[in-house]
């Protein structure tokens, strides 16, 4: 498997970052060796071995469903690069 | 009298019992030496005069014959990774510009209320991503150790650089770091500084900066295995604000640290004799096994065959987590904007122009193990790896009490040295990172100087919630190590 420019243009697409077209080949380069160097994950025998996504065996805790927080916009809002009238705002979405 | 920031926790808490000096007297003989150490750009933010105030009111607390906290008048430096609320709090990254949280994270709110002293946050890599401090928008760490007869800048370690250096440093007694690959333990063992990253859910995530969730723990840097144990003791503990934190009490390790390891069983793995093991980390492991021999322990050699498949797992788990975990900014509710026409051109704008080479490279390769046609081939079968890992672990477990290793493959690096290469970097965890991997508790204690006299870690491994017998464990180490070496100049 290997990484060309075309499918790290894809991937900067989906992960939302601009590359400049001049580093893309660069990029596929780099991430490349990388993946390579992942590829020997491949030897390992893993038939009947159940994935695993976090150490902690046991079930979500629950909790109350009642609201305990909010109510606070202006400290939601306090990072916001340029909030308006308690909201956050984004450029143009609908025409 | 600038000795006291020479002093261990454990001897500051007393002499500050005995009152023969204040909390005032101690914070501000750090903020003075925090002044002539400036070059190692450890700190990214001072908060001298918060750290004052809160001195202050600790000697008035003493005074007044208040309730005393476990950590009262102990200046400490926090990674600038755990949000502290009305303090900028960067993660080491351009994207989080003048970014001041509401609100403080679990673990530095139970220190705070320990009656801590904070100096001010730490400098690390971009998000946590790093071995060497590098990656941080705000510039290098320098180690305050240096090569005999050679003034070459070493890194710090990372990603817990700026921590590891100030405690080597002494301009901080103790500092917080987070551990997702090695991020406590090979900064401490590169600075001659001890370092836990305790078991996966005993301290709350809560407020830190997410790398990877189910990787991430937060745990002490200090000068000693009692002083991590103190300063542990207060971060840990259940927190219904992060679903991941157990709930589950927590001992008293200070207590835990009796001194008596005899007939405890130590695992020497024989699988981290890795190719090209320079021979002084190897007669050095030794030298440790012996160490703990002489103490009444049983060493042991153990397998933990899936070894080597550790660090490739590791850099498929860790940045698909960072890649959903990294979404959040995008310019809308905090930190950096970058004007765009469209949203789709904001956020791609915002995020090009904030993150840094490496979180980029991270997030990339994170997208691309997630992305339709390659998730099973890469993220699902890291995911059954992973528990393989678990699973050596689990058994090797059946057989002994504690593993001991090296903490790191070499000792600090210049700047410029492991560059070209991302893989070679990422070496720098091979030794640690199948802790993260398995949610196991790790701890490296200094053990020794190299030929060029610069600090070299040992690792210890205990079973899940047992960080008394780790901690116990790594102070027989570090007694019969007596690492008393000061970096030149501190």
């Amino acid at each position: 498997m290997s990484l060309d420019s075309k499918t790290v243009a894809n991937i900067a697409t989906l992960a939302r970052i601009r590359v400049p077209e001049a580093d893309l080949p660069g990029l596929a380069q780099e991430l490349n060796g990388i993946m390579t160097w992942i590829e020997q994950l491949n030897e390992v025998d893993t038939k009947g071995v159940q994935p695993m996504s976090g150490v902690l065996a046991r079930d979500m805790p629950r909790r109350p469903d009642v609201v305990n927080d909010g109510g606070d916009p202006l400290k939601v809002l306090a990072n916001a690069p340029e909030p308006a009238h308690g909201f956050f705002t984004v450029p143009k979405v609908v025409e | 009298m600038n000795d006291l920031t020479h002093l261990t926790i454990a001897d500051a808490l007393d002499g500050l019992a005995a009152r023969k000096f204040s909390a005032r007297e101690l914070t501000d003989a750090h903020i003075q030496k925090m002044g002539a150490a400036k070059g190692l750009n450890a700190y990214i933010t001072e908060t001298p005069d918060l750290a004052r105030a809160k001195a202050d009111a600790s000697d008035k607390r003493r005074a007044s014959g208040g309730a005393i906290g476990a950590l009262d008048g102990i200046p400490l430096g926090i990674k600038d990774l755990f949000c502290t609320e009305g303090v900028l709090t960067t993660a080491g990254s351009h994207i989080l510009d003048g970014f001041k949280p509401t609100y403080e994270s679990t673990v530095t709110s139970k220190l705070f209320d320990a009656g801590a002293v904070m100096l001010g946050k730490l400098n690390l890599d971009e998000f946590a991503m790093g071995s060497s401090n590098k990656t941080s928008y705000y510039g290098n760490v320098i180690n305050p150790w240096k090569r005999k007869g050679d003034n070459t800048d070493l890194v710090p370690g990372g990603s817990s650089g700026g921590s590891s250096a100030a405690v080597a440093a002494r301009i901080a007694m103790g500092a917080t770091g987070t551990d997702t690959g090695g991020s406590i333990r090979q900064p401490a063992a590169l600075t001659g500084t001890v370092g836990i990253k305790p078991t996966y859910g005993r301290c709350s995530r809560w407020g830190i900066v997410a790398f990877a969730s189910s990787l991430d723990q937060a745990g002490p840097i200090a000068r000693s295995v009692e002083d991590c144990a103190i300063m542990l003791g207060v971060m840990a503990g259940h927190d219904p604000k992060d679903s991941t934190s157990v709930e589950m009490a927590v001992p008293d390790f200070r207590k835990g640290l009796t001194g008596d390891i005899r007939g405890l069983r130590v695992g020497i793995p024989r699988e981290y004799r890795v190719d090209g093991m320079s021979q002084e980390i190897s007669d050095l492991w030794a030298k440790g096994a012996e160490w703990l021999k002489a103490q009444g322990a049983i060493i042991k050699e153990i397998s933990l065959p899936h070894t080597k498949y550790a660090l490739p797992t590791y850099y498929i788990i860790a940045p698909a987590e960072a890649s959903s975990n990294l979404a959040r900014y995008d310019g809308v509710r905090f930190g950096l904007r970058v004007p765009g026409n469209s949203l789709d051109e904001m956020y791609e704008l915002t995020r090009a122009a904030g993150f840094g080479k490496e979180v980029k490279r991270r997030i990339l390769i994170g997208t691309y193990v997630l992305s339709a046609g390659y998730y099973d081939a890469y993220y699902l079968q890291a995911q059954k790896i992973r528990a393989l890992i678990l699973k050596d672990f689990t058994n090797a477990f059946q057989d002994v009490d504690v593993i001991l290793t090296p903490s790191t493959p070499s000792a600090a690096f210049g700047f410029h040295e492991n560059e070209d290469d991302p893989v070679q970097m990422y070496l720098q965890d091979v030794f640690t990172v199948t802790v993260n991997l398995a949610g196991l508790p790790g701890i490296s204690v200094p053990a020794g100087l190299d030929s060029k006299g610069l600090p070299l870690g040992l690792q210890m491994i205990g079973r899940a919630f047992d960080e008394e017998t780790l901690l116990r464990s790594a102070q027989a180490l570090e007694r019969a190590a007596n690492f008393t070496a000061l970096p030149a100049g501190v």
